[in-house]
């Protein structure tokens, strides 16, 4: 329970962050996937790279319907509001359920989602909003679809040499609907079974099913689902031929509740 | 691996020591300053035995590792001798029996306190849901819940009156 030898390091600036990088070493944020993970000695990087005292790591801006999440804004702030409207009480929502309070406010958004653990909350519900990763590399700031940035199990779009800047998402008007069903069998433990209905008005519903074991399943069209949800969850969860009825019985179920959530207007 | 000096304010007072990067911050409270009020169960952000204040906030000491505390402020369960929120909770949990080894109390108080000033108006739903990241294997966790519960109620009444 105690790390391999690591070497640390706290870059003041983003382009020394990019340099550690290309040489190899392992960005930090939270730390809180990380940090046990290291203790585990499931990872062990001979160098992190500590991110979380870089200019504008952390904050919430706004600007022409866009709201630019810094990625070491933490699950704690976002759970207290840091997001305005529609999409900040959406955020809010999952970001409470969020492992427990002293994780969330060590833990950050983009530390999250670039770890991709196909179990986390923010890999699960982020594909949902029309919105994009900013990676930061040698050349500049590039803009990713969250619907295709986790790509695998504890893999990214990421370049290696690159790092996650922030998460861009669009405003939501009021009436917006959102169904989120996570199964845990203790708060707080790692999701059996997440999934997301996003239905906006006046755009198609975006559904996304996650904790499998591979990157989330994107549903880019779920009106279907939210039409008829017990069967087309049934459907969907069919078509991915999962090796235990159990998963696929927690998978149709999560599918299925946050679609009826999202009808509800929750 | 080579040890760097890290420094850090503990219970209000600042400390400069030596520890590699990857020592955890329980093991520099335990080891280097004899702080062992800080408990640790399971050194992987699971149990909460190891939950202090870092930087204003509850955090898992085991999985925060030496070189990102270097400038941070901790408050272990030793500082809270004077703080009023922390007598009354040890003070409930003493009449609602809300320990018996006591391995898991330093990381419930810390929890306890941050339930009661950041939720003042939690319900027991809710109190069972914030302290579901701090494990109990003897109690049980119906004293516990008991306790923090007096305590809201008892700040309820006073901010009334």
């Amino acid at each position: 329970m105690k790390p391999a030898p690591f070497a640390y390091v706290r870059p003041q600036a983003w382009s020394e962050a990019l340099s550690l990088l290309r040489d190899g070493a392992r960005p930090l944020a939270g730390g809180q996937s990380l940090g046990p993970m290291l203790n585990l000695r499931l990872a062990q990087p001979g160098r992190l790279a500590d991110l979380r005292h870089l200019p504008d790591f952390a904050g919430v801006v706004l600007a022409d319907g866009i709201c630019r999440i810094g990625a070491g804004t933490t699950h704690a702030a976002i759970e207290d509001g840091a997001v305005p409207g529609r999409l900040g009480a959406i955020l809010a929502g999952v970001a409470r359920r969020i492992a427990y309070r002293a994780v969330r406010n060590r833990g950050t958004i983009g530390g999250s989602l670039a770890h991709a653990d196909p179990a986390a909350d923010w890999v699960a519900v982020l594909p949902a909003f029309d919105g994009v990763a900013v990676a930061l590399g040698p050349s500049g700031e590039r803009r990713i679809p969250l619907a295709g940035f986790v790509c695998g199990v504890f893999e990214t779009a990421l370049r290696p040499d690159e790092v996650l800047r922030a998460i861009e998402l669009p405003m939501l008007p009021p009436e917006t609907g959102w169904g989120h069903w996570k199964f845990c069998r203790k708060p707080g433990e790692f999701s059996k079974a997440t999934a997301c209905l996003l239905a906006r008005p006046g755009a198609r519903s975006r559904a996304v099913l996650a904790a499998l074991d591979g990157p989330p399943l994107v549903i880019a069209d779920a009106d279907a689902l939210l039409a008829a949800p017990q069967a087309e969850a049934a459907r969907v969860v069919a078509a991915l031929d999962l090796p235990d009825p159990w998963r696929a019985a927690l998978a149709r179920t999560a599918l299925h509740r946050a679609a009826l959530a999202a009808k509800e207007g929750k | 691996m080579s040890r760097h000096p890290i420094r850090m304010t503990v219970n209000g007072k600042p400390v400069e020591l030596v520890a590699e990067p990857r020592t955890h911050l329980a093991d520099l409270l335990r080891g280097e300053l004899l702080l062992t009020g800080t408990h640790l169960g399971c050194e992987h952000g699971v149990c909460g035995a190891c939950t202090v204040e870092l930087d204003g906030a509850p955090a898992r000491s085991c999985i925060s590792h030496a070189g990102s505390c270097d400038g941070a402020a901790v408050r272990t369960i030793e500082g809270f001798d004077s703080d009023p929120v922390m007598a009354a909770l040890r003070e409930a949990f003493s009449a609602e029996h809300a320990l018996q080894c006591g391995y898991c109390t330093p990381g419930m108080l810390i929890t306890a306190r941050d339930v009661v000033l950041r939720l003042p108006n939690a319900d027991e739903g809710q109190v069972r849901e914030e302290l579901s990241g701090n494990l109990c294997r003897c109690t049980g966790y119906r004293g516990i819940v008991r306790a923090v519960l007096r305590v809201l109620e008892e700040r309820r009444r006073h901010s009334k009156a």
